[in-house]
């Protein structure tokens, strides 16, 4: 005698099927939903790398095996991680498989006339009862279908309803959250999105090699870059002078959207960018480029130019590096610009202003070999001196040079530069409309009250008024009440 | 001339503060004075003292506390508005400005809420939460009224603020009330309600409360978001980049779907619904305070 429970035998289709109900469950849903919530918060504490690739290098160098073991769960890429991902598709497969039986089932039932009226109205949540007159059914009639509630006309009855809003707005909410999600995917298969550093006065060509970093959707072929040219002519910030906040950058570009078409001058801002179809070109930031002359022993120019410096304070005290490759041996210059400078006791030469209003470039000189040539990729604002010698220190206003042994530097003045940011996103707009009508349907599913309502002249001669809402939503007594007055007639 | 205003903004904050303090106390008064311990002669069976509740005795110190609590309104009205004068733009900069605008919203809603229902038991809790907010905001993370940085210097700086900022107030009364439902609640498992708390409303009502609010401002937190996005697109280059501000909106609005979707579907009531709703609302203030202070997203500008 086996006293085994005898399970009965699922088999693979039913064990499919056993899935998917439990996949696509409010309860599952709700759960997915809040570990969506949950996966999301390390990604804000811990620094990303789309974000902020500087902090993440902090990271490996500080504590190596920690960031190896973290980068393996993927938590300096939380949003693009197999685990949030994973997430988010299991609750969109169990949004999608709980919305469309459900809009196939509202689909039909919007189209078909309310159920006929129950025997025991005086079960119902709001019942009243009084004498008829004999034409309040008519005159109910009239009122509802003004209201437009959708009526089922019986001998001696009416069976009204209304609110089928609430479930359409909630289908609609739940369908543009999908229509959102394909916007993004789209955005991220066709997009691109790159940065390039410009110089006032120069141009910017919009092919590849002219970007200083660029990244391209799995989907976008390198040749998708429309053919825009843009001049930088001029570019003003505004500061605060008390606190020193920027109040206004105004960038004037001339543009010419495709070869042999005209030049157009245009204004850019940081709230306002340069738009081009899909494609946006951004003012994301602003600094200065140190213009140098570094010429030879005998006087040849070797380097000559502006060269961008990377902004480290709030006051664009920048670093840079000016490196003269040509040079024999090579010479290397290790730069901080000061916009406006002044000492300070601890840091040494700082600036107070943002503004270049008293410029001036220190530096080191150094002699050796730059190591450009060995392959590994090198920051352009940082030198690797570790194969080089230092054999000077300087400091020059506008229009000063320095000699030393080998050659000689000008600091002839400065530019500002813009870093122009391209972004091309063709999904937004589908994010956009479904954003909007995410709003729409959200507010119609939670403003709309779905309720019935009979009303019956019995076969002794009472009229009978009855309501049910949907959800215990409030306001049914309110409507009844003045439904019921109506039709006694009373004033 | 703008200085002046700056004055007359920062006068009336301490002249409101001043008056939700009266406020404060007079609801306090109110909480305290009602409760009546029985002549000596009516009850001494035993050590029973039966207590009794009588409103009669505090009416007057409960419409002085609601009168207050309006005269505080319309102080702290003027001066955000004083304010955003003396800066020549709206006043939802810096987190002082978020501050000072978020106690007016709270105390918008709870004002607003008390037009339709007897809730004048909140005021206690709606004063000290208004006069630690200005407190903070002023002791703290006051700064000096200046122009914005380029980046907010946009329409949409008026739309997603306000209304991330009445979302924010709405959000936070009903976590009162969410929270006074599961005190309530443990004390009621242990026996009848003490004296003072009975003319608190029932748990029902506390529970719908709760959940009408947060049912009423979710659709405007999530157009706050979706304005959010619309700016970002035209300030930073994509329309959402997993900042921390943007990521902890996202949590909050997860949140509270899942609150939504707890009780409206699978009917969750009480207890359950009312911790869920707390925690929306932690997430809520999470990002209001750790990210705004500690944050290193795009939405730190310059001194808070």
């Amino acid at each position: 005698m086996s006293k085994e429970i005898v399970l009965p035998e699922l088999g693979a289709t039913g064990l499919l099927r056993y899935s998917w109900r439990q996949l696509t469950s409010m309860r599952t849903a709700l759960i997915l939903l809040l570990m969506l919530g949950v996966a999301a918060i390390p990604g804000s504490l811990i620094p990303q790398r789309d974000q902020n690739p500087m902090k993440v290098r902090e990271y490996f160098s500080n504590s190596p095996s920690l960031a190896q073991w973290m980068d393996r769960v993927s938590l300096f890429d939380v949003y693009g991680s197999p685990w949030f991902s994973a997430i988010y598709i299991l609750l969109f497969i169990s949004l999608i498989g709980c919305v469309l039986p459900r809009s196939v089932e509202h689909f039909h039932a919007a189209r078909a006339l309310p159920p006929k009226t129950p025997k025991n109205l005086d079960r119902m949540e709001f019942y009243s009862t009084w004498n008829a007159q004999g034409d309040e059914i008519e005159k109910a009639y009239a009122l509802l279908k003004a209201k437009r509630f959708r009526i089922l006309r019986e001998n001696n009855a009416i069976s009204a309803e209304k609110g089928f809003t609430r479930e359409t707005g909630n289908l609609f909410f739940h369908l543009s959250l999908i229509l959102i999600l394909i916007g993004v995917g789209f955005g991220s298969l066709f997009g691109m999105r790159g940065d390039a550093i410009v110089n006032v006065g120069e141009r910017f060509i919009n092919v590849p090699t002219t970007y200083d970093s660029l990244k391209f959707g799995k989907l976008l072929s390198e040749k998708a870059l429309p053919p825009f040219v843009i001049t930088v002519d001029n570019f003003v910030a505004k500061y605060n002078t008390l606190t020193n906040a920027p109040e206004d950058y105004t960038l004037n570009v001339s543009v010419i959207d495709k070869p042999g078409a005209p030049s157009v001058k245009k204004t850019v801002k940081v709230n306002s960018p340069l738009r081009f179809g899909s494609t946006n070109v951004y003012l994301q930031a602003n600094g200065y480029s140190p213009i140098v002359t570094v010429r030879d022993r005998v006087g040849n120019v070797a380097l000559q130019g502006p060269v961008p410096f990377l902004p480290q304070d709030g006051n664009l005290r920048s670093i840079g590096a000016i490196k003269v490759p040509d040079a024999d041996p090579q010479i290397g210059f290790v730069a901080t610009f000061l916009p406006t400078q002044a000492r300070d006791s601890v840091q040494g030469g700082i600036s107070v202003f943002p503004e270049a209003l008293d410029p001036k470039m220190l530096f080191s000189i150094w002699r050796g070999d730059l190591g450009l040539n060995t392959g590994i990729p090198q920051s352009v604002y940082r030198i690797d001196t570790s194969k080089m010698e230092r054999i000077g220190l300087e400091s020059l206003k506008p229009g000063e040079s320095f000699s030393y042994e080998g050659g000689s530097i000008t600091f002839e003045g400065y530019v500002p530069w813009v870093n122009l940011q391209v972004v091309r996103d063709p999904g937004k707009n589908y994010a956009l409309l479904g954003g909007i009508v995410a709003i729409l349907g959200l507010l119609a599913s939670l403003f709309t009250r779905r309720r019935r309502i009979w009303i019956r002249i019995s076969d002794s001669g009472k009229v009978e008024v009855a309501g049910l809402a949907k959800n215990a939503a409030p306001g049914l007594e309110v409507e009844l009440e003045k439904l019921v007055t109506l039709l006694k007639g009373e004033k | 001339m703008s200085q002046t205003w700056a004055y007359i903004s920062n006068y009336s904050i301490y002249s409101a503060m001043a008056v939700f303090t009266l406020s404060f106390f007079a609801h306090a008064y109110e909480t305290a004075w009602a409760v009546r311990a029985p002549q000596s002669a009516d009850s001494t069976d035993g050590n029973l003292i039966t207590k009794t509740l009588d409103y009669t005795r505090t009416e007057k110190a409960a419409r002085i506390a609601t009168a207050m609590m309006i005269l505080g309104f319309i102080l702290l009205f003027a001066g955000v508005i004083a304010r955003g004068i003396s800066a020549h733009r709206v006043p939802w900069g810096n987190m002082y400005e978020f501050s000072i605008t978020g106690a007016l919203a709270f105390t918008g809603a709870y004002l607003g809420a008390l037009r339709k229902y007897d809730l004048r038991w909140l005021g206690l809790l709606v004063s000290i939460a208004v006069l630690l907010t200005l407190g903070t905001a002023v002791a703290v993370l006051y700064r000096p009224s200046a122009p914005l940085v380029p980046a907010l210097k946009s329409t949409w700086l008026v739309i997603h603020v306000s209304a991330a900022i009445i979302s924010g107030g709405v959000f936070l009364l009903a976590n009162v009330i969410a929270g006074a439902y599961l005190y309530l609640d443990s004390m009621e498992r242990k026996g009848p309600r003490a004296v003072w708390a009975q003319r608190l409303p029932s748990l029902e009502v506390l529970d719908q409360l709760s959940y009408r609010l947060v049912a009423f401002v979710f659709p405007l937190w999530t157009f706050a978001v979706i304005a959010g996005a619309i700016w970002a697109e035209s300030a930073w280059g994509r329309y959402w980049g997993w900042d921390p501000k943007e990521t902890w909106a996202f949590i909050t609005w997860v949140a509270y779907a899942a609150y939504l979707h707890a009780r409206v579907t699978i009917g969750w009531r009480g207890r359950r619904a009312a911790w869920l709703c707390l925690f929306a609302g932690s997430t809520f203030l999470f990002n209001y305070i750790y990210v705004n202070i500690y944050g290193t997203g795009k939405h730190t500008y310059s001194g808070l």
